[in-house]
């Protein structure tokens, strides 16, 4: 079960794993994630459906190796199964009545809007994408968000490809040039989805980002996912990942992001050994 | 010649001292000799009013007569004939509020120490039985089963002695539901409760894990698959918080959080892959069998001090009285009628403390237990670094949220006839914490029979 049919390397960080999980594929959705733990023993990892084809029954991830457990994951091959994937998880994004909309990616942020870039132009609907990468090395699905999106604009930070700017300055770029949207969506860093609601919000545009908080169980059932939208309580995992942007206390959510600091270094040196004797092999 | 000791044999402990830094099991358990001469303590009365308290009605003088002759594998065969988790239950049963409390020793003295005994017998037979199974015919049909908690196990232990095929959906990577994830190893070693699940998979039942009922299937979806019959027992796993200023800072856990970090992810052991916070000063709120895991954990990761905050008196405690022993003996704080007002926060976000204040306990509420109510000019600080929330959980909306027509009350749980667990849609049954809301283990497991027999009538009176 849960075996790699498809291994890409998209850049020196992110890596895209195409997997067997028919019962995943069948009812996945965009906006909705799956949990996998790569081992036995292994953390359960959150990871957005990036995409899916059901039927061949797979469901495709794409994740950036920030510490031991995405590295370990990012270090499998074609072939190799995972121990779990469960899923599909997290409601849906809903798209009722729009017409136009921007999307905004974020780094690794972009890999999870693809599939919501992808859903809105199969609808029809009228799709800027703004991607943005700290430099032309990082840029990725840059060909897949062309495919689906009527306008692309590919920014750095440093200006490596040739355009220079953060994703929220080339964002109010266009609106204040008048383009009008019914829905801006907004996926990446907090701090990214942060600055863009904070563009949107005098305009009055509906802004839908996507929280990715600590979880473990994705079900309900621990709360240690819960950010504060609009004042209340909510279970990203079941509520979510999709939130007013206008909403979401991100200050909160960047902080509850740290929790773990002290033992993600830690667990990073204790991996590494066990990878290098994997790389090794 | 009965054993007219008042006291009941002491059942070996490791050291609190030594305990509270690991988590190896606490109780030890009866040796031969200890078991028969506390067996002996039992007047094997006529009326038997110990059964009367039992939830699934074990065969009790029956079996603590067959030890008393040291017949442990038949004492093992009579108690497995209405308990199908009897290792488990030895453990975690609240003896002192079903079997024990009836008992008539306790009336002077201390009663028959059933609980110890109903383990003693289980472990014999885990060590001393080689299980076989008697593979039933199989007669064609199948039964989906939502979650492996003791409802879901007992339900399917019995759908497939009868013949079904039985098939166990459960959400997580392992089996065992509130045994594997919430309670502690110290107190419920794990590989016991693998060992009964072998015991099914020896059976032929499937468990299928990662499969979330609600998303992955939904219950409507299960019937297209072929199932005649859908058994609920998803447990009550949705964590209550208690909507107070500070409850999102960094260092405040839900007990349900703190626990499966801790038991299902194996976080207490150092080179684990799932992080917990190891706290140095904790206070845990609520004062359940939650509650006293969540604190005995705490002081088992390394913290000096770990107070349980309840607010309510000692004699309230709804908690097995065996855990608050063991608790107070390892050195965990109760403070008594005090209650949250505010968790307070560094600069950074970390807690540093728990505003609280006194109660004093008034009028009898509607449960008949006296209501607490606030101290004038009682505010006061604990300062802790760790808060860990313990004031109970209700049943998970996402099986009631994706099937229209399953009938719930008002507190989320589903609504089932409580003879036969059958639910307001048809070939539907429900049983445990999902339709009672927390309780406990025996219950959910009788619940889970209860069903079996009822889904078996169900199914063949549709021919
Ligand atoms: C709904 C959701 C969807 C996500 N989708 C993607 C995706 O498509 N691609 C991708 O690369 N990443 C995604 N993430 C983030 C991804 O889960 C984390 O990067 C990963 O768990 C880090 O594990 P690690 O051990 O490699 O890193 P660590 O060194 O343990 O942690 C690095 C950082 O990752 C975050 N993190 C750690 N553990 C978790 C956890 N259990 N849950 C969430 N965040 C955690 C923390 O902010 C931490 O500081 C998603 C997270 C969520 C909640
Ligand atoms: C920390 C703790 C200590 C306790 N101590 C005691 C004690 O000492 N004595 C005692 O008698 N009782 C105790 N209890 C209570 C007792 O454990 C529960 O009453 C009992 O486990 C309920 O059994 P259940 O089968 O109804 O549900 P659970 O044991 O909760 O099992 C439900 C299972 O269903 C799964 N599930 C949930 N939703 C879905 C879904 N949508 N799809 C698929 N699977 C799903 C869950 O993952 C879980 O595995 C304790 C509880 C806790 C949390
Ligand atoms: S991840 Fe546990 S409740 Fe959301």
């Amino acid at each position: 079960m849960y075996k790699i049919v498809r291994k890409e390397v998209l850049n020196a960080q992110v890596k895209l794993l195409e997997i067997e999980a028919p019962f995943v594929a069948r009812k996945a959705e965009p906006g909705q994630f799956i949990i996998l733990r790569a081992y036995d023993e292994g953390e359960r990892i959150p990871l957005t459906i990036a995409d899916y084809d059901r039927e061949k029954g797979t469901v495709t991830i794409i994740f950036q190796e920030v510490g031991a457990s995405t590295r370990l994951l990012g270090s499998l091959n074609v072939g190799d199964s995972l121990a779990d994937f469960c899923g599909p998880l997290g409601v849906a994004s809903h798209f009722e009545g729009v017409k136009k909309a921007a999307i905004i990616g974020g780094g690794l942020g972009t890999a999870i809007a693809y599939p919501q870039a992808k859903k809105l132009h199969s609808m029809g609907v009228d799709v800027d994408v703004i991607t943005g990468f700290r430099n032309k090395d990082l840029i990725i699905l840059e060909k897949e968000m062309a495919a689906v999106s009527n306008r692309l604009i590919v920014t750095t930070d440093d200006g490596s490809n040739g355009t220079k700017g953060f994703v929220s300055d080339i964002l109010k770029k266009l609106i204040d040039e008048g383009n009008t949207y019914d829905v801006v969506v907004a996926i990446g860093p907090p701090i990214m989805m942060k600055v863009v609601s904070d563009v949107t919000r005098p305009y009055g545009i509906k802004t839908i980002v996507s929280l990715n908080p600590i979880m473990i169980d994705g079900t309900g059932m621990c709360g240690g996912c819960r950010v504060t939208v609009g004042g209340k309580i909510k279970f990203a995992c079941v509520d979510g990942p999709d939130f007013d942007g206008h909403q979401v206390d991100f200050n909160e959510l960047i902080r509850r992001l740290s929790i773990y600091k002290d033992h993600e270094r830690a667990a990073q040196e204790r991996h590494q050994c066990r990878l290098e004797g994997k790389i090794n092999a | 010649m009965p054993n007219m000791s008042l006291k009941k044999v002491p059942i070996p402990e490791q050291d609190p001292q030594v305990r509270n830094k690991n988590f190896d099991e606490v109780a030890l358990g009866y040796t031969e000799e200890m078991a028969i001469e506390e067996a002996k303590r039992c007047l094997n009365c006529k009326h038997k009013p110990c059964i009367a308290g039992c939830p699934v009605n074990v065969q009790i003088p029956e079996f603590i007569s067959l030890i008393a002759e040291g017949k442990f594998a038949e004492a093992y065969e009579t108690i497995i004939q209405t308990n199908s988790l009897p290792a488990v239950c030895g453990r975690v049963c609240p003896q002192e509020t079903q079997c024990e409390q009836r008992c008539v020793r306790g009336i002077k003295g201390e009663p028959v120490a059933i609980g110890r005994l109903e383990r003693f017998a289980a472990d014999w037979a885990m060590k001393h039985l080689e299980k076989t199974y008697e593979k039933t015919p199989r007669n064609g049909k199948k039964v989906a089963v939502i979650g492996s908690g003791p409802s879901g196990l007992s339900c399917a232990g019995d759908l497939i002695k009868m013949g079904y095929d039985v098939t166990i959906f459960e959400a997580f990577h392992t089996a065992g539901g509130v045994l594997v994830y919430g309670i502690p190893e110290f107190r419920l070693p794990k590989a016991l409760v693998q060992k009964e699940i072998d015991g099914l998979l020896a059976q032929g039942v499937e468990i299928r894990t990662n499969m979330v009922i609600g998303k992955t299937f939904t219950i409507d979806e299960l019937f297209q698959e072929g199932y005649s019959a859908v058994f609920i027992g998803s447990g009550a796993g949705l964590p209550n918080f208690m909507n107070i200023p500070g409850e999102n800072l960094n260092g405040v856990y839900s007990a349900n959080e703190f626990l499966t970090r801790i038991n299902l992810m194996k976080a207490y052991k150092n080179d684990a892959d799932t992080p917990i916070k190891r706290g140095k000063t904790v206070a845990v709120v609520g004062g359940g069998n939650v509650a006293m895991d969540a604190a005995r954990s705490a002081i088992r990761l390394g913290a000096d001090k770990v107070y349980i905050v309840y607010r309510r008196s000692e004699k309230e405690l709804p908690a097995r009285l065996e855990e608050i022993h063991h608790a107070k003996e390892e050195g965990i704080i109760f403070k008594f009628l005090t209650n949250p007002i505010r968790i307070l926060g560094d600069e950074n976000g970390w807690v540093t403390g728990l505003e609280c204040v006194e109660m004093e306990l008034g009028e009898p509420d509607a449960s008949g237990r006296r209501r607490p109510v606030v101290k004038e000019g009682s505010q006061h600080i604990l300062e802790v670094d760790t808060v860990i929330i313990s004031i109970g959980t209700s049943p998970n909306p996402l099986i009631r949220g994706t099937t229209p027509d399953l009938e719930t009350n008002q507190w989320g749980c589903i609504v089932a006839d409580e003879q036969t667990g059958q639910t307001s849609k048809e070939g539907v049954f429900a049983g445990g914490d999902a339709v009672t809301g927390a309780a406990t283990v025996i219950l959910a497991m009788g619940a889970g029979k209860a069903a079996a027999k009822a889904i078996d009538e169900y199914i063949k009176s549709k021919g």
